[in-house]
């Protein structure tokens, strides 16, 4: 600790603009995510700094300060009804920061303002860890190192700092990486996190309503990336599944109470897929698998209704190795209590489509023969596939099937089982993902938010549950090419699902491929991967402790290799000096060591008188010498004599 | 309690501190400069440790990477601020004799024989602090105040040198007491009381009939004449420089001895008389003489002279 005090030095103008610049750069990010009020103080607050600092006005009292305090603190409360929260805590940091600037008398406030600066760029990992925001984020750590810079050293150039600033980050590289590799990770949270921390992930919900598939289809945003070890399955094999609902309430379905544990049971034919799945976090348990998966991943759990469930929220890009059989049969070993939860139906909805059920039920036909009546009237009956229906009322299925004919698959699945049930058929919705595009830059196939889909299962005496897609009815296309041909060009569709902008989609390729790899490798780097890379590097058993050896070693080494390169410089300043240095050291050890006082001369003298021996050689070196340090001109051929002589001369 | 803490830093600075005096040129080697961080840097260290229990808490992995960068650039300036200050040479220069009371000033060449700049670099003194930029291969001329409260010799004392450079997180220094000191002449007081007359018995009569300052000619100019008597008119004639010569007192000899003054004049009080006497009598152009208990100085008049006068004033029984 160091307790001499700096004069009360006064902020330059010019560093004063630098850090503030260096500040909007790290606000920027959050401001979207802001409420609109602090984004307009934090904004009057900067331009107050600057009108003070321009014209070298007094900074506003103390008091003033309190009163924003309060109000701030106040405000961010009543809009996010916490102020330990992630996103309210983001906030306050905002608050504080803008409000810091008007203390900002001396540098020592300065530096809080750096420090504060560097939290915000680490909050803003909380919303996007992509490459554009590690770049930005890696600028403005720069700018506000260059600001410490400027406050320290502050008669140098804002250039020659801002060079220091990147010198100073440029070297801390390597032993970031070293680290970044080596620090044992440990996998959080460390406690309970705040309500807020996870929301704004998009992605399929606990339930489904008419228009919820639809607004996902919307949205460009990744689901999750596949990793085929072998052959790709064809496009209309690709039904990735998700949550399975079967209680009906006439709008919304939801889970219900299928949750019992069960070990996988079914015939499988054909080859067996093997892939890898990258799933980005959506706040809820289940996994995504082929239909169907042949395995659960370690630390996940299968339902009865095949939903892979993992023990926690998938809040964190998560990886696991999957195996599935596209062709299989199910079995029909389900039972009573689950056939009885596949039939049930909301009583006083839907008159005309029970009553068409049950005609079809009245003709004696079997069940597959009812499943497949209600779909070639879906394929007859002139059905729209379009993302945006009409609204639809009470009777919904009956306003879809008799009425506007226009829906989206979450339409189709949820009209394809009330007919179903109100026949008398076992049926229940699946949602999931059907499709994927194979990025041919990396091989990846992603599946995008918009491949969200919702098909059905039938339960077929001697067959157990079989997959039946209402939608693929209507628009085979859906389910053959993507949801980029089957609806109207005049749907809102993310730009990437049609199919018409060719470039527009290899450069995307490329971009995703590249965002791909930066997720494997940066971000996905999680204690797994750390005992894998470890493993690979030849570390036998990589654990805590032999970690933390490593990394101390690591960047013990690192400092050491550069403090030789920093230093390197300094023993061969001056070659003549050194030689001198040398022949002083020489007859210091016979005992004439050089005094403090005594010039060359003087010294050359005395030890030649000391040493009548060697005077001839002491006399020639300090001639040379003399020379070459005082004399006018420099000559390379009198610097090797002086080396030789000096390397020769003993006494 | 404030004595304890005093001679407790005094302790630690004789431990640290050089002991004594170092003559010639001070080469700050690597195990004389000390490093450790500033309020600042443990503020900064601390910010790291919550950035990095966030990013374990949130599993941010870029938040792992901003907080090792950070650490690492920590560590770094470590060596940045360490080499910022090491292996400088610093060679005393003039220290220019001073009044008791006035301020003396230290010259210190700061060189810096490396091929990279030393920026920002602080030498302090008595809670004072000189500030310099070394370029690379070049020196700095440091004036470094100390006031000077007594007549005698004023040593240099301990100087410590530091920097901040690059961050402010850190504080690299080293202690200096180059071997220098400062002559201090007694502080000449205030007194109206006029310059003894010559004294009849010792110097020559004064020459009858001429006025304190009649002009008696002119001859040519030599370095020791007062500037108050070289003949401007003629200068910017552009002729050569001359002097002119007065009769009178110029012509008298004036002796000032310590024991012509008061005996309850305490000593101090007598030399602080004795010097406004030297500088008055100078200033006039007189000739004068400096006579001490067991020592005595020729009247003579001029710069050589008025410093010897002054050289013996300032360190009379010291």
């Amino acid at each position: 600790m160091v307790s001499s005090k700096l004069p009360s030095a006064e902020i330059q103008l010019r560093h004063l603009f630098w850090l503030l610049a260096g500040l909007v750069l790290v606000v920027a990010p959050h401001t979207p995510r802001l409420p609109w009020w602090l984004n307009l103080i934090a904004l009057m607050l900067f331009a107050w700094r600057i009108y003070l600092g321009w014209g070298d006005r007094a900074l506003p009292r103390k008091w003033l300060l309190a009163l924003f305090v309060l109000g701030g603190i106040l405000g961010i409360y009543l809009t996010y009804r916490t102020i330990f929260g992630r996103d309210s805590g983001v906030a306050m940091l905002v608050l504080f920061l803008s409000l810091k600037l008007l203390e900002l008398r001396q540098p020592r406030d300065a530096v809080v303002l750096v420090l504060l600066s560097y939290f915000l760029a680490l909050t803003n990992f909380f919303y996007s860890q992509t490459l554009p925001t590690a770049g930005l984020m890696l600028a403005t750590t720069l700018i506000n190192t260059a600001s410490l810079v400027n406050f320290a050293a502050p008669g140098r150039s804002l250039q020659a700092n801002l060079k220091t600033a990147g010198v100073l980050l440029a070297q801390a590289g390597p032993v970031m990486l070293v680290l970044f590799l080596l620090f044992p990770r440990v996998q959080g949270p460390l406690w309970g996190l705040p309500q807020d921390a996870y929301s704004g992930v998009t992605g399929l919900s606990d339930s489904m309503s008419p228009g919820a598939i639809s607004r996902l289809s919307q949205s460009d945003a990744i689901a999750f990336r596949v990793k085929f070890s072998d052959d790709v399955p064809p496009r209309s094999q690709l039904y990735w599944r998700g949550p399975v609902f079967w209680d009906f309430d006439g709008r919304t379905w939801r889970p219900g109470n299928v949750r019992r544990y069960a070990q996988m049971q079914f015939e499988a034919g054909g080859k067996p897929y093997d892939y890898e799945v990258t799933l980005e976090p959506h706040n809820y348990s289940w996994l995504f698998a082929l239909e169907l998966a042949a395995k659960t991943p370690p630390g996940a759990r299968v339902t009865s209704d095949y939903t892979l469930l993992s023990r926690r929220p998938v809040r964190n890009r998560v990886r696991y190795e999957m195996r599935s059989y596209t062709d299989f049969t199910e079995g029909g070993t389900d039972d009573a209590r689950n056939l009885r939860s596949g039939l049930q139906l909301p009583v006083g909805f839907n008159p005309r489509s029970r009553r068409l059920a049950q005609e079809w039920a009245a003709d004696g036909a079997s069940d597959l023969a009812i499943a497949q009546k209600a779909l070639s009237y879906f394929r007859e009956q002139g059905f729209v596939y379009t993302l945006e229906p009409p609204l639809l009322g009470h009777d919904s299925v009956d306003e879809f099937l008799f009425g506007s004919k226009q829906g989206f698959c979450e339409h189709y699945a949820s009209s394809f089982v009330f007919l179903l049930r109100a026949a008398g058929v076992p049926a229940r919705v699946v949602t999931g993902y059907q499709g994927g595009d194979v990025n041919p830059v990396d091989g990846y196939m992603i599946v995008r938010q918009s491949d969200a889909h919702a098909w059905t299962e039938a339960w077929l005496k001697g067959r157990g549950w079989v997959r039946f897609d209402p939608t693929a009815a209507a628009s085979p296309v859906r389910v053959e090419s993507g949801i980029g041909a089957a609806v109207p060009a005049t749907d809102p569709l993310p730009l990437m699902a049609r199919t018409t902008l060719s470039w527009l989609r290899g450069l995307r390729y490329n971009w995703d491929a590249l965002a791909n790899k930066w997720n494997q490798l940066v971000l996905g780097y999680d204690p797994d991967r750390q005992r894998q890379f470890l493993s690979s590097m030849g570390m036998k058993e990589p654990n805590w402790g032999s970690m933390a050896l490593t990394l101390f070693w690591g960047v013990g080494a690192l400092l050491v290799l550069l403090t030789a390169w920093l230093l390197r410089r300094m023993r061969t300043a001056d070659p003549v000096q050194r030689l001198w240095l040398k022949f002083c050291t020489k007859l210091g050890k016979s005992g004439c060591p050089r005094a403090a006082h005594e010039g060359p001369a003087d010294f050359v003298a005395r030890t030649a008188s000391r040493f009548p021996g060697k005077a001839e050689r002491i006399r020639a070196i300090g001639e040379r010498y003399i020379a070459l340090r005082y004399g006018r001109r420099t000559d390379a051929h009198m610097l090797s004599e002086l080396r030789l002589l000096v390397r020769e001369l003993s006494v | 309690m404030f004595e304890k803490i005093l001679s407790r830093s005094q302790l630690y600075l004789a431990f640290f501190g050089p002991r004594r005096p170092e003559p010639g040129t001070i080469f700050l080697r690597q195990n004389r400069v000390y490093i450790l961080p500033t309020r600042a840097g443990l503020a900064f260290g601390m910010a790291v440790g919550v950035m990095l229990v966030g990013s374990i808490n949130y599993n941010l992995s870029l938040g792992y990477v901003l907080t090792f960068l950070l650490a690492s650039m920590g560590l770094v300036a470590i060596l940045h601020t360490f080499r910022n200050l090491v292996h400088l040479y610093i060679t005393p220069g003039r220290a220019e004799p001073v009044f008791a009371g006035e301020v003396a000033w230290f010259e210190l060449f700061v060189e810096n024989r490396s091929r990279y700049d030393r920026c920002a670099i602080a030498l302090w003194h008595q809670d004072k602090a000189t500030r310099c930029d070394v370029a690379s291969a070049r020196d700095a001329m440091v004036s470094i105040p100390v006031a000077a409260a007594r007549r005698g010799w004023l040593s240099a004392g301990r100087i410590t040198m530091e920097t901040r450079f690059p961050l402010g997180l850190l504080r690299a220094w080293s202690y200096i007491q180059p071997d220098m000191r400062c002559l201090v002449y007694p502080r000449p007081d205030d007194g109206l009381l006029p310059l003894p007359e010559p004294s009849a018995g010792t110097g020559e009569k004064r020459v009858a009939g001429g006025g304190s300052d009649d002009f008696a000619g002119l001859r040519a100019y030599q370095v020791s004449d007062s500037p108050r008597h070289i003949h401007w008119k003629a200068a910017a004639r552009e002729q050569q420089l001359q002097t002119k010569v007065f009769s009178g007192r110029a012509a008298a000899e004036l002796w000032l001895a310590l024991d012509q003054l008061p005996a309850d004049l305490d000593l101090e009080s007598k030399l602080s008389r004795m010097t406004r006497w030297v500088l008055a009598a100078d200033l006039d152009g007189l000739r004068y003489g400096l006579r001490l208990p067991g020592l005595e100085l020729a009247p003579d008049a001029g710069e050589p002279h008025r410093l010897a006068c002054l050289r013996e004033l300032a360190l009379y029984e010291l």
